[in-house]
């Protein structure tokens, strides 16, 4: 690990070590990667210049091209060049096709729900596209800042349900980064804008990007950004104005829907750049060419351009009345609206989004980087890297969870908008006399009907003792973690039986695919599978024997005695050693071995900053 | 680590009671969590980022518990060894039930009202005020908490269940028709 020198001023500490950390912003169209330089959060460019990289990713004869030279071929090789592959990204092949025909891939017939696409180099998914995407934006922070990454924050948005996060994550697994947090894209706006600003009190965050739409509500108070609400649709961009105007080009210019490809995604560019001219002059000029190699000409003005995208801002204005129901507030509570994403250049959606939160939205920070600045702050913090800093985010679940039921119907167990992390315990019995196994099937969605939601996963729960039908209390624990994911773990209560859980993602990827994509990804082609879990198994020792040391030296010698410290210091002299040799089993075992020696300690601290935070709060006073 | 066997009360070091400030419940919340929550332990060991989730966890449970009056009544006959079973528990005040009745059918006939959007609203006012009315007269019962102002307690927490979930409903329509604006 490369490690840089850098004394911070105002830091009192010792001298910290530096730890490289990026956030990323995947985004539909464009992803940007930025880092914490000299105490400012800014976007990295690459060698010449661009900062913003077309999630585009072509996969082609002569090996996988990434970004601008790939936008540029998917106009000439549309079938090998995966384009918005966010839109596809933890969704089935069923969910695709209802997004629209207008994807020009072909997508292979599979047993597994998660769609493939034909390329000439293989079939791809989407979270291999993405993983794509990461692993060039990480490349390129890693040779901007001079060595390697400790760890990165990627924006999702707030609106992903659980299944589109772990495919996120799998990307990154992908692509060899350790993910800091899965961060909310407009929480790390709101940071981006928090910071710098100072801001108090309740603020929207209103993001329309390429593909996604996110409307949050947060609550700003002493550094602690608190999202009171959020909404949204995963599936309502700046690429859906495109669409619209390029099928009102095609009316016009009497292109047939059944036009190849490539003059397909010439009018979608075409569409684009007509876009991009109105937010600027009130009227452009079109000029397309047809399948017959012949030209139409005409033009696009403001009105008629308005006309078109109303009833989607309509949609997203709709959102954000439900958030502010959510989260309880009135129009004139709303401070200030932040707008992020590209598709806020659009004249109309800045009006239209004026006029509903009664105040001029704030547009100060370019609105495609704000995203990115925000993840690299997270990022920067979380690595360590500031610590005395006292922003938190807490961030709530955007889609009810809920278990299937008798009859098809959803019972919540988790209510959207609850703060993260989050754990509900449910129980259930059996039904027949010596039953040892129960099948549970876990949606994400507000609908009664569970045909109405989104399946996540099918937990199958093993090893029940068997018992007369009724006798068994099995206590089923649903955990959301800080980056919104879900666990699930269950016990039975008389016996306290673990029940084993199998998990069946229902549009996501297994463990065991992972590891035989990551086996057969081209880059760890050559590159032995072990030395990479030793590596990594080394990086885990590193960082325990690391977080120690930093405990004992900020308090070892307030919270432990000799004799305690004695044991500890044994502890982090054993791991040194063993971190070093070349045995996976054998760095594992020192790890969890001085997690069991050093846990007294561990707790000691945990207990003792509890009591730091709740000291001057004196129950007695009351009473 | 936190303390699982300390009551949310003790958690954020508030007096037990139907009482709650606002204020110093949300600004310890903030404290509690800027001290356990995942994010403080991004580069810790596997064991300090396990408990520090169960805590955060613990801690958003107990301030979604202590913030809502509904939920805090729940909690407090719960501490008293009161169990409710929300399912099958209603109040058999006959009064009570026929305005809930006519709140119910009120609400049926809204969008035949001529501004169906401020009618709506109008009754989710007047049920907003009748919860308020409970909440005050629950914050009574608990402050000797002697064995009838519990039985008391759990009739109101009946009525204010009700209301919950008329209010609930309101609401759902109240956004369908502001969708329709």
């Amino acid at each position: 690990m490369a490690l840089m020198q850098i004394a911070e001023p105002g830091q009192a500490q010792a001298p910290h070590q530096h730890k490289l950390a990026a956030g990323i912003d995947l985004g539909t169209t464009n992803s940007l990667v930025a880092s914490v330089r000299s105490g400012k959060a800014e976007t990295l460019p690459d060698e010449q210049g661009r900062h913003l990289l077309p999630s585009v990713v072509q996969f082609g004869e002569n090996g996988v091209v990434v970004g601008e030279a790939a936008r540029v071929a998917a106009v000439t090789d549309p079938l090998n060049t995966i384009a918005s592959a966010k839109r596809l990204i933890g969704r089935g092949v069923e969910d695709i096709k209802s997004l629209g025909n207008r994807l020009p891939y072909e997508f292979v017939q599979t047993e597994t729900a998660v769609p493939r696409i034909r390329t000439v180099a293989g079939d791809v998914t989407p979270v291999e596209v993405s993983a794509e995407i990461l692993k060039t934006l990480a490349q390129r922070a890693e040779r901007t800042l001079g060595g390697d990454l400790a760890g990165v924050v990627i924006t999702v948005p707030a609106y992903f349900d659980d299944a589109q996060r772990q495919a996120t994550k799998d990307a990154a697994k992908l692509a060899g980064l350790k993910v800091l947090r899965l961060l909310n894209e407009p929480t790390a706006a709101a940071v981006a804008y928090g910071l710098d600003k100072g801001a108090e009190g309740v603020h929207a965050i209103y993001d329309l990007g390429g593909g996604t739409f996110d409307i949050s509500i947060l609550r700003l108070n002493k550094g602690v950004f608190e999202v009171m609400s959020t909404g949204g649709d995963s599936a309502l961009g700046g690429d859906d104005f495109d669409q619209l105007v390029a099928e009102w080009i095609m009316t016009q210019a009497g292109i047939q829907d059944d036009a190849d490809h490539m003059t397909l995604r010439r009018l979608m560019q075409d569409a684009c750049s007509a876009k991009e001219g109105l937010t600027e002059a009130d009227t452009v000029p079109l000029d397309i060419e047809l399948p017959d190699g012949s030209r139409w000409q005409g033009s696009l003005d403001l009105e008629r351009f308005n006309a078109l995208i109303d009833p989607l801002i309509k949609k997203t204005l709709i959102a954000c009345r439900r958030a502010m129901r959510d989260a309880g507030v009135e129009n004139g509570e709303i401070k200030e609206v932040v707008m992020v994403g590209g598709a806020t250049r659009v004249r109309r959606v800045r009006e239209r989004v004026g006029d509903l939160f009664a105040t001029e939205p704030l547009v100060d920070i370019d609105p495609d980087r704000v995203v990115a600045a925000g993840a690299a702050i997270q990022a920067d913090i979380l690595a360590g890297n500031k610590p005395d800093d006292e922003m938190l985010l807490l961030d709530v679940i955007p889609l009810s969870l809920g278990l299937e039921t008798m009859g098809g119907l959803s019972e919540k167990i988790v209510a959207r908008n609850t703060t993260i992390p989050v754990a509900r315990a449910q129980e259930f019995t059996t039904f027949k006399d010596g039953q040892t196994a129960m099948a549970i099937h876990v949606v994400q969605g507000e609908r009664e009907l569970i045909s109405d939601c989104r399946s996540l996963a099918r937990f199958e729960l093993r090893g029940i003792p068997p018992m007369v039908a009724g006798a068994a209390r099995i206590r089923v624990t649903f955990a959301v973690d800080a980056d919104g994911l879900l666990s699930v773990s269950a016990e039975e209560q008389s016996s306290g039986v673990q029940a084993n859980i199998e998990v069946k993602p229902s549009y996501g990827l297994t463990d065991g695919e992972i590891e035989t994509m990551l086996r057969d990804s081209i880059d760890h082609a050559q590159d032995d599978m072990d030395s990479r879990n030793l590596r990594e198994q080394q990086v885990d020792a590193d960082r325990v024997i690391e977080a120690l040391e930093a405990a004992l030296a900020a308090d070892g010698d307030r919270l432990l005695n000799d004799e305690e410290r004695r044991i500890v210091d044994a502890a982090l002299a054993a791991l040194r050693e063993v971190a070093r040799s070349e045995e996976i089993s054998a760095i594992k075992e020192g790890i969890s071995a001085i997690e069991k020696t050093c846990g007294f300690y561990v707790e000691r601290r945990m207990n003792q900053s509890i009591h730091e935070a709740m000291a001057g709060h004196n129950v007695n006073e009351f009473e | 680590m936190l303390d699982f066997s300390k009551n949310y009360f003790e958690l954020f070091g508030l007096p037990v009671g139907f009482i709650v400030d606002a204020d110093s419940l949300s600004d310890r919340y903030r404290d509690l969590q800027r001290v356990i929550h995942p994010d403080r332990y991004a580069n810790a060991s596997e064991q300090e980022r396990l408990l520090s989730l169960q805590g955060a966890s613990r801690i958003n449970e107990a301030f979604a518990t202590l913030k809502d009056p509904i939920a805090r009544a729940t909690y407090l006959l719960t501490m008293h060894g009161i169990e409710m079973d929300a399912q099958k528990e209603t109040t058999s005040d006959m009064a009570f039930l026929m305005e809930q009745m006519e709140l119910r059918e009120e609400l049926e006939g809204v969008r035949n009202q001529d501004d169906p959007y401020e009618a709506v609203l109008d009754l989710r006012g007047r049920i907003n005020r009748q919860i308020k009315t409970l909440v005050g007269q629950m914050a009574v019962q608990f402050e000797n908490a002697t064995p009838d102002q519990l039985e008391d307690a759990r009739e109101i927490l009946r009525k204010m269940r009700f209301l919950q979930k008329l209010r609930t409903e309101v609401e759902s329509v109240a956004a369908d028709l502001e969708d329709e604006l």
